[in-house]
């Protein structure tokens, strides 16, 4: 991450990260606002992307912020740096700034991410820059705006825990998977964007700097290197990540988040590790190691 | 004498003392130069014909509308008489939370209609800091029983209640961390006689029982004389009269008073 520089990027005519520089100073200012109140939401004049609402304008947004020429960008989307929204957000940061791109979680500075935090711990002085499409735990709750401001401003969020009773009233534990909402620094509630409740302890005490971003909403958040992230559960319904019977069908690993996905058109199917970078980077390993006989992994 | 008559006899500081309030839209007067006291355990009915400023004053009291003038003293539990004008919003916010309930005429208000009866009651517990599923279940099954709502019912939404149903989770919900003074703006309004009676009955057995302070605004003279210790009659925002239920109702001064109470009593 560096300041931004006012060269005009020579092949497109666009300033160097798309937006201009007093709009980039603008967006810094709400993240280093939004980093001294963690879990805060700051209100942004949030820029037209020539991109639709819903594919990462929040993001982008706060990306093109913060990136500088030497910075190295991963992107992804449910885990993956090859889905479709993940390869054109890539693409047009290549078109806009030159920055080297990469798919390795351990050599990016900054990542960009819809649904997933990289499996690979996070590291000092690396960016994590999420997609927000709801930046409001209390919606649901609480359609007024006016009125979740003041639940905020007063941290008045039991009305929040009754979502909470519901889902054991009715289902027997906390059904809720992803987006699931926490308490930051002991003090704002922050919807953690739609990544699994899988990640939710990932993002607690977490070295790297996490920057949310809605487009839609012109919201900004952020919870800054370690600091504390409290799920939202009861003490007789703690809260408790999902867990896989097996483990990832390629890379045999048994601590990473796991998608299902259908092999055939028999329906045979089989759990594979959401996240390819850290997949691929097992099974090369694997690959390159001489096989013992009775080793797992 | 019972201890009760004489704990009754006994005064005790007010809990609300509200003196000189006036609230107007506008040029329309809402209600004008309103003092009154009410102590703890005591249930003040509010009578007066639509338009007369009960809602009003109701709205004043409860921090839900800012008065033109005035002072509202309220006895705190931690702080001794403050007056809530005073008191920052989440004070005030914190104070109707916990040591206060509402009880709207339309449950839509006071409810959550798509959140289970059991969800409803277990709100403000989880508000003041109840962490404990189990706790905070029973505590709600506890007053679905007080309020006679069958506990098959817990896990079911308002929206599928009737209407005498709506109002006791209503009261349920705000009884729940056992407030101090409770509002309630026509609580019986819009439901048959039959179901208002046995609303009433719940009621008046749940104040007694907890000794909380009410003061209830209603066009009904029949739930005055059932409910409230004392009377205000209001006419045109003005206080126009006030004392004992039944001094009021059996020996009215004022001139509306007696109409009032002449035109129940031809029914
Ligand atoms: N929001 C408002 N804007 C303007 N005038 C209002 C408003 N609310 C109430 N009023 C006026 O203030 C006066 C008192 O109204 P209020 O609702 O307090 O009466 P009420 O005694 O509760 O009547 P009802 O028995 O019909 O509920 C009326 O003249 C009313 O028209
Ligand atoms: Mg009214």
């Amino acid at each position: 991450m560096s300041a931004g520089t006012t060269t005009i990027h020579s092949d497109t005519g666009y300033n160097f990260a798309y937006l201009d520089e007093q709009t980039k100073r603008m967006i810094r200012r709400s993240l280093l606002k939004a980093l001294s109140i963690p879990g805060y939401q700051v209100p942004f004049g949030g820029r037209e992307m020539p991109l639709a609402y819903g594919w990462g304008t929040g993001g982008i947004q706060v990306t093109a912020s913060v990136i500088g020429p030497d910075d190295r960008l991963k992107v992804i989307d449910q885990g993956a740096d090859d889905t479709t929204n993940a390869v054109s957000i890539r693409r047009f940061f290549q078109t806009v700034t030159d920055v080297t791109v990469t798919e390795s979680t351990e050599d990016a500075t900054i990542i960009q991410t819809r649904h997933r935090i990289p499996e690979i711990p996070l590291k000092e002085g690396q960016v994590l820059v999420y997609q927000v499409p709801q930046p409001e735990p209390l919606q649901k709750i609480e359609p007024r705006e006016t009125e979740t401001r003041k639940m905020h401003a007063y941290a008045e969020y039991g009305a929040m825990r009754v979502t909470l009773y519901e889902d054991v009233a009715h289902f027997g534990r906390i059904a809720k998977t992803y987006d699931y909402p926490a308490v930051i620094n002991g003090r704002h509630l922050m919807s953690p964007s739609p990544i699994p409740k899988f990640d939710n302890p990932k993002m607690e005490m977490n070295p790297a700097i996490q920057l949310f971003g809605a487009g839609r909403e012109k919201r900004i958040y952020a919870v800054p290197p370690y600091t504390s992230v409290r799920s939202l559960d009861f003490d007789d319904h703690p809260f408790e990540v999902q867990t896989w019977k097996g483990c990832c069908a390629l890379c045999g690993s048994t601590v990473s988040y796991l998608d299902e996905v259908i092999t055939d058109d028999k329906g045979s199917r089989m759990f594979v590790c959401s996240d390819t970078d850290f997949c691929n980077t097992r099974q090369a390993k694997a690959a390159a190691q001489p096989k013992t006989a009775g080793e797992q992994s | 004498m019972t201890t009760n008559a004489i704990r009754k006899l006994t005064p005790k500081p007010p809990l609300l003392e509200v003196s000189g309030l006036c609230k107007s839209y506008g040029g329309q007067i809402g209600c004008r130069d309103v003092s009154f006291a009410i102590r703890p355990g005591e249930v003040l009915g509010i009578v007066g014909e639509s338009g007369s400023g009960k809602s009003t004053l109701l709205a004043c009291l409860s921090g839900r509308l800012a008065p033109d003038a005035g002072t509202i003293s309220y006895d705190m539990k931690d702080r001794g008489p403050v007056d809530i004008l005073t008191l920052s919003e989440p004070e005030r916010r914190r104070l109707a939370r916990t040591d206060w309930g509402i009880v709207h005429q339309n449950p839509r208000d006071g409810l959550r209609l798509d959140v289970s009866a059991g969800g409803n009651i277990g709100e403000r517990p989880m508000a003041i800091g109840a962490r404990h599923y189990g706790n905070i279940r029973a505590e709600a099954q506890d007053w679905l029983q007080k309020v006679e709502i069958d506990l098959a019912r817990t896990d079911h939404r308002p929206r599928t209640f009737s209407g005498g149903m709506q109002q006791r989770l209503q009261i349920a919900r705000n009884l729940v961390t056992r407030p101090r003074l409770v509002f309630m703006d026509e609580p019986t309004g819009g439901l048959d006689v039959s179901v208002q009676a046995r609303l009433l009955d719940l009621l008046r057995g749940l104040v007694r029982e907890l000794g909380i302070a009410v003061i209830i605004v209603t066009h009904d003279l029949a739930v005055v004389r059932l409910l409230a210790d004392r009377l205000m009659v209001m006419q045109r925002g003005r206080v126009i009269e006030q004392g004992l239920t039944d001094q009021v109702l059996d020996d009215p001064h004022h001139p509306y008073t007696q109409l009032l109470v002449s035109s129940v009593l031809q029914v």
